[in-house]
């Protein structure tokens, strides 16, 4: 392990953001960008799911802005958002010091553990639409869920060479503890002392507002029925020309084209297992291709 | 003598698998121990969030050689036999058996020597086959290692005599191996550094030192103890929660228990919400006022000894269900803005079984049961069972509901009574669910039985009809549950309900049959007695097949009941064997005896008997007075015992005369199998 964070304590949100990525850098992980498609959360990044696949160690961690249409409240609900960032760190294989690593990013957030309870409450992870799963944790901090930890076992149905030690850090949820705030909107997104001094509410409230309003009663549904059948159709074709990586991309496009679906409560929950399955089927497919590719590098 | 001290330092186990893997590894190296020779005076195990550890004591420091014999078959036994015997004895072929003369044939024998030694030498092999056997409910690997275990292996303390065991778990991969060792690790933030030890008093005293406790029992102890004295000194009474007890248990090393307090302004919302919060989703105990009501503190246990007393972490345990009870507010000051009847229309999206419709049309079904079978229960009113089964499901389109769906009933029910709706109404919309298990609080009220009888009902019925019907290891609609609260329904509250009336299907009936079964077995009911009385068939009401059931198994009790058993079976056996020989003799021997055939006194004693008790009886079993039925077959077992003592029955010279006493015979057979099947009582 390299030296810890030298950064001071954080205090807005976006310095959390710098924390981990100086943190995780310090771990030997390459700081990766968020990935350009809209996806329900980080683990759907190719950094993630295609990476944690294959015999070759792999390390990074990046923010991924993660799209829940579901979960949009307009903005009234203090703590829901449809739009919302988690920042991931992946360990490929899983370290056996990966726990105490773990522990040291708090340390870096301000999290002082001579003073708080942190607590590692089981809590399997699984992925219907990635045929994805893993053990591990929610972690707890004086009763507060902080982070999921996750040993991935399988992802895309297929059994893992290396296991990977994925840790997802709700950033909102995180912020919202260590900055001591009720509301998501209240968060201090920058600094207090900057020349421009926002909170989270001026940076993204009329966003909420707006993207339920879509999400719930706009989306024209004829269309992403059509956009689910044109991205299923061209994953499949571009896997016969074993280019797993753009596939994978359709892939993303039909699983965000069946989240805004279902919010618009156009599925029925009997077609929502067949839609599920119907993802999970692409991901697959497109994990096997990487797969292959991957294996004939090695 | 000697102590085996084992210890394995994993990443944290989940708490409800701790007890039981600990068990596992005792019976594991246990039974390995056993197996290689090894007697032991005592084992024990505990678990830690950390760690499994097993201490075995009074073990022998070496074996002798051993030698053991085993017959096995006989010479020239078939090939399966011998190749059995050489799998049993680990023999490779019958060359390394011998033959031996037993004077009863040749036999093959197998020696087996069992070489002795130091049993450090034979200890690591057994750890090694113990943990491989370990079943985890699920497990996991890590890094690049191919060994599963319930989370990353990170340490094996194994000692014998004080010494370290010579061996190693190899995770595989790349990864280096887990050397059998003396040191672990105490507490993850209450210590520092590896721990050296010599043995388990050594190891339990170094590891208390370093803020672990390693016996979940004394875990409890002080998070029970601690909690109870909170408790006190704030004036509430801690709501005892042998389950929340067992799991905190399982998820600190250092128990530390800490009050806190519910914000005023949450306790306005239905106390329920707050136990859902508090209990399931943070682990917290709630505590109780001095009326039983729900106090405004709550204990959390933490797993740290904190620097500033505890503040922090009760603060933040605060803040945490502030901003859950607050999500919670928000849902009940927005759910109560609407009425559950303007929610209805909203349940024809929501699809209950892709054939059976939405939940819209599974009310529409309820109602209409509901309003059916509350005239069979006295003092329901129609309008309000109908008002309670319109709404019963209207708060799974609420805000709360979808939050907390544990709350479905209960919060329909606080709905109902914000908007005036009578209580009846909303109680039966809080009952309807009930009850969930055998242990759970069965509906009494009137209106709550219709509701909650017609939504069980409705579910069998409808998932019946498309054939989804439970099988052995399957019932993933609950089907079983929902026949037992009908069941307890109707009978803890003695409703008299044909249950024909809602459905033909006979295998239905039969499911509802076995169900009553399995309930009435479990009570300490016969098993014979209840089939004596199914046997009857064409019985669909609970209530009275019960009294049957309960007048039948108290008459078998008395002396009288049992001698008329006796003669029962005597007459039974005589008209059966005679029926053997004629296949034509059942139906010529049906109806009542010709009294003009009957000659002795005994016989004529047997036939006034027995118009006696069809004269008793048969307006008994209207009545469906049981007990006077029963009552009345006592008067037969003189006569009858007369009879045997002084008739021939099978008199071959006058047939008429045998006929005649056969149809007597028959007639008993017949009056008494009028109340239960007697032939199937075992005496």
């Amino acid at each position: 392990m390299s030296e810890p964070s030298a950064r001071p304590k954080p205090t807005c949100f976006q310095e959390l953001i710098l924390t981990l990525q100086d943190y995780w850098a310090r771990q030997g992980c390459l700081i990766l960008q968020p990935f350009d498609m809209e996806m329900g959360a980080g683990t759907f990044h190719t950094a993630t799911t295609l990476r944690a696949l294959g015999p070759k160690p792999w390390y990074a961690a990046y923010v991924q802005p993660s799209r829940r249409p579901t979960d949009g409240r307009y903005g009234d609900n203090p703590m829901r958002l449809q739009h919302y960032y988690q920042f991931q760190a992946i360990l490929k294989p899983s370290p056996p010091d990966i726990l105490e690593r773990y522990l040291g990013s708090l340390a870096a957030i301000g999290i002082d553990t001579s003073l708080h309870d942190v607590r590692f409450v089981e809590d399997d992870w699984e992925s219907p639409t990635l045929g994805a799963w893993g053990l591990g944790w929610e972690v707890w901090c004086d009763g507060s869920e902080i982070s999921q930890f996750t040993y991935f076992q399988q992802v895309g149905g297929i059994d893992v060479d290396l296991v990977s030690g994925e840790i997802t850090y709700g950033l909102e949820r995180l912020a919202m503890y260590l900055f001591d705030k009720k509301s998501i909107f209240e968060l201090p997104f920058n600094r207090a002392d900057s020349e421009v001094p926002l909170s989270y509410g001026d940076v993204f409230l009329q966003n909420e507002r707006e993207q339920s309003a879509y999400n719930f009663e706009f989306a024209d549904t004829d269309m992403l029925f059509r956009h689910f059948a044109d991205a299923e159709k061209e994953c499949g074709r571009l896997i016969e020309k074993r280019l797993p990586l753009p596939a994978y991309e359709q892939c993303i496009k039909a699983s965000h084209c069946f989240n805004l679906l279902d919010a618009r409560r156009v599925i029925s929950v009997t077609e929502r297992q067949s839609y599920i399955l119907r993802v999970r089927d692409l991901a697959k497919a497109c994990c096997e291709a990487w797969l292959a590719t991957q294996k004939e590098a090695a | 003598m000697a102590e085996l001290l084992l210890e394995l330092l994993s990443e944290e186990i989940p708490a409800r698998m701790q007890a039981r893997a600990a068990d596992d590894l005792k019976r594991l190296v246990g039974d390995g121990l056993k197996a290689a020779g090894l007697e032991f005076k005592d084992a024990s195990a505990f678990a830690t969030p950390r760690r499994l550890t097993l201490v075995v004591d009074g073990l022998p420091t070496a074996r002798a050689d051993v030698s053991e014999e085993r017959r096995g078959p006989r010479v020239g036994a078939p090939d399966q036999a011998v190749q059995g015997f050489l799998k049993a004895t680990g023999l490779a072929s019958l060359d390394q058996a011998e033959k031996r003369d037993t004077g009863k044939g040749e036999f093959w024998f197998a020696v087996i020597r069992k070489k002795g030694g130091p049993t450090a030498e034979a200890l690591p092999g057994i750890i090694d086959a113990a943990m491989k056997a370990l079943p985890w409910p699920k497990s996991m690997r890590w890094g690049s290692g191919t060994m599963t275990w319930v989370r990353p292996l990170q340490s094996i303390v194994a000692l014998f005599d004080g010494k370290v065991l010579a061996g190693e778990i190899a995770p595989g991969g790349q990864m280096a191996p887990i050397k059998f060792g003396d040191t672990t690790r105490g507490h993850r933030f209450l210590s520092n550094g590896p721990i050296k030890v010599a043995g388990f008093a050594d190891y339990t005293a170094k590891l208390r030192a370093a803020h672990v406790m390693l016996d979940p029992a004394e875990r409890k102890q002080v998070v029970f103890e601690g909690a109870e004295r909170l408790c006190t000194e704030a004036q509430v009474a801690l709501k005892a929660d042998e389950g929340l007890l067992d799991e905190v248990a399982g998820l600190v090393e250092w128990p530390v228990p800490m009050l806190g307090t519910i914000d005023a302004q949450f306790m306005g919302v239905p106390p329920e919400v707050l136990i859902v919060s508090m209990k399931t989703h943070q682990r917290y105990f709630v505590t109780t006022d001095r009326s039983g009501a729900l106090a405004n503190r709550f204990v959390v246990v933490a797993n740290n000894v904190a620097r500033d007393g505890g503040k922090t972490i009760v603060d933040g345990n605060e803040r945490v269900l502030r901003s859950r009870l607050s999500d919670a507010k928000f849902f009940w000051d927005q759910d109560r803005k609407q009425r559950l009847a303007e929610r209805l229309p909203a349940l024809k999206d929501i699809v209950f079984h892709a054939k059976l419709g939405t939940q819209a049309e599974r009310v529409q079904r309820i109602t209409q049961l509901a309003s059916q079978i509350a005239t069979s229960v006295p003092g329901a009113d129609i309008s309000q069972v109908e008002q309670a089964a319109l709404l019963c499901k209207a708060d799974l389109v609420t805000g709360m509901v979808g939050e907390f769906p544990e709350l479905q009933g209960i919060m329909g029910r606080y709905y109902a009574l914000e908007e005036k709706i009578s209580a009846a109404v909303a109680d039966a919309i809080g009952d309807h669910y009930a009850p969930a298990g055998p242990n759970d609080r069965c509906p009494s009220a009137p209106v709550s039985i219709a509701v909650a009888l017609a939504d069980k009902l409705d579910a069998l019925v409808s998932f019946w009809s498309i054939g989804e019907k439970p099988t052995g290891s399957r019932d993933p609609y609950a089907l079983r549950r929902a026949a037992l609260g009908v069941i307890r329904i109707i009978v803890e509250n003695n409703i008299r309900l044909p249950l024909k009336k809602f459905f033909s299907a006979d295998d239905l009936m039969a499911f509802f049959a076995d169900r009553l079964k399995v309930q009435m077995r479990e009570k300490g009911v016969r098993h014979d007695v209840v089939d004596a009385v199914f046997a009857l068939g064409g019985e669909d009401d609970l209530v009275r097949l019960l009294a049957r059931v309960e007048a039948v198994q108290s008459f078998l009790g008395t002396e009288a009941g049992k001698n008329l058993l006796t003669a029962y079976g005597r007459a039974a056996n005589i008209v059966r064997a005679e029926e053997k020989k004629d296949k034509t003799l059942a139906s010529r021997i049906a109806g009542a005896p010709d009294a003009a055939l009957l000659q002795q006194i005994e016989e004529k004693n047997v036939a006034a008997a027995l118009a006696e008790v069809e004269r008793l009886v048969t307006p008994a079993l209207q009545r469906e007075d049981f007990a006077a039925a029963m009552q009345a077959f006592a008067g037969l077992r003189g006569p009858i015992d007369a009879f045997f003592e002084k008739v021939t029955v099978n008199v071959a010279e006058k047939p008429d005369l045998r006929l005649n006493r056969l149809k007597l015979l028959n007639q008993i057979r017949a009056t008494m199998d009028s109340v239960a099947d007697f032939s199937r009582i075992e005496g």
